[in-house]
């Protein structure tokens, strides 16, 4: 697979990203004292808050990837239709864990397998934006106003969303023999 | 150490003890899931670390109220889309980068639009979903997915704004 030599060179990217903006950060700080000293302060403050958070966070996906039994997720998204299924395919991708370069080949199994393609999309969508860990972050930094408004409009905007594109896509790729199941 | 952090911290330190409880092994194993994505992501979360005071003490707060600041509206939102659907930093870090562009005077409607394009569409990942789902099936999930962070942003920037 192509997948891990890309995500092998990711890493690496993300470690030259990672020397360059710490490199570009300390000599500017030393050039600009008065400057550099607020920009290291900031920084701190900012290294101290993921210091706290992040570990949590991340043994919080670890437990979901462990309890939470994918193959489970296939079956249940595959069989939903209807508002329960819409439902469901945003509950269960809010549990898994992982980027979403996982949940692609999780989602074509899914649609080759007869999922609906608003069900689908909304359980790809659902795994990119609100996964409950990656919100404990954003409840963190950006506050419960900000996060809860943010989820529950991306919830009531994506149901429409993903039944739109499903009545797009079906138009558009069985034109002439089938009509775009209703129910 | 802020309220929030700690209110995290215990909730999973509850869930870590039950599920030690209830199973060794498989807690082994998350913790052991926790460990590698913290190296994976470790150098991004510095990256964006050391971004952020670059930001925040060299770029004047001036130049991003201008450029991204409530008053820039809608193509202050939509420039943050741009930029959320091109980056390809995990959410996780971009949550922290967002605050310091919030203190600096950027709208809530472009930090909101920026957010949601980063999490839902991933033009590094475009080809794998292609791939995978078919041209058709990626470009409108993309397409309808930067709709819908335009709507949000709008909403939230009115009410939040």
């Amino acid at each position: 697979m192509s997948n891990l030599s890309s995500l092998r060179g990711r890493i690496r990217w993300d470690l030259a990203i990672m020397v360059a903006s710490a490199c570009l950060l300390f000599s500017l700080s030393i050039i600009f004292q008065d400057k550099g000293e607020k920009a290291m302060d900031i920084s701190w403050a900012f290294f101290k808050e993921m210091a706290f958070v992040l570990p949590a966070v991340l043994v919080l996906m670890g437990l979901f990837g462990v309890w939470v039994d994918r193959r489970l997720v296939i079956r249940y998204l595959g069989e939903g239709s209807g508002i329960g299924g819409l439902l469901l395919a945003i509950v269960l991708g809010t549990l898994p864990t992982g980027p979403l370069y996982i949940a692609f080949p999780l989602a074509g199994m899914l649609l080759k397998k007869g999922a609906r393609v608003a069900n689908v999309i909304l359980f790809l969508s659902a795994w990119a934006c609100i996964k409950i860990p990656q919100e404990l972050v954003e409840l963190r930094f950006l506050g419960w106003r900000f996060t809860a408004l943010r989820l529950g409009l991306t919830i009531a905007l994506l149901v429409p969303m993903a039944l739109l594109a499903e009545v797009v896509f079906h138009r558009h790729e069985q034109e002439s023999a089938l009509s775009p199941g209703g129910g | 150490m802020s309220l929030t952090a700690v209110v995290i911290d215990a909730l999973v330190a509850v869930c870590l003890v039950l599920s030690l409880l209830k199973d060794r092994e498989k807690t082994k194993a998350a913790i052991l899931i926790a460990w590698n994505a913290l190296k994976r992501l470790a150098p991004s979360v510095l990256a964006v670390i050391a971004v952020i005071g670059l930001i925040v003490g060299f770029i004047p707060a001036k130049w991003i109220a201008s450029s991204i600041g409530s008053e820039s509206g809608m193509v202050g939102a939509l420039v943050a889309a741009l930029i959320g659907s091109v980056l390809f930093i995990p959410a996780l870090i971009a949550f922290p980068l967002a605050k310091s562009l919030l203190d600096m005077g950027a709208g809530v409607m472009a930090v909101a639009a920026f957010i949601t394009t980063l999490t839902m569409i991933g033009f590094v990942f475009l080809p794998v979903e292609i791939k995978e789902l078919g041209r058709r099936f990626a470009f409108l999930r993309n397409g309808l997915s930067l709709v819908a962070a335009m709507i949000i942003a709008m909403i939230m920037g009115l009410v939040l704004g």
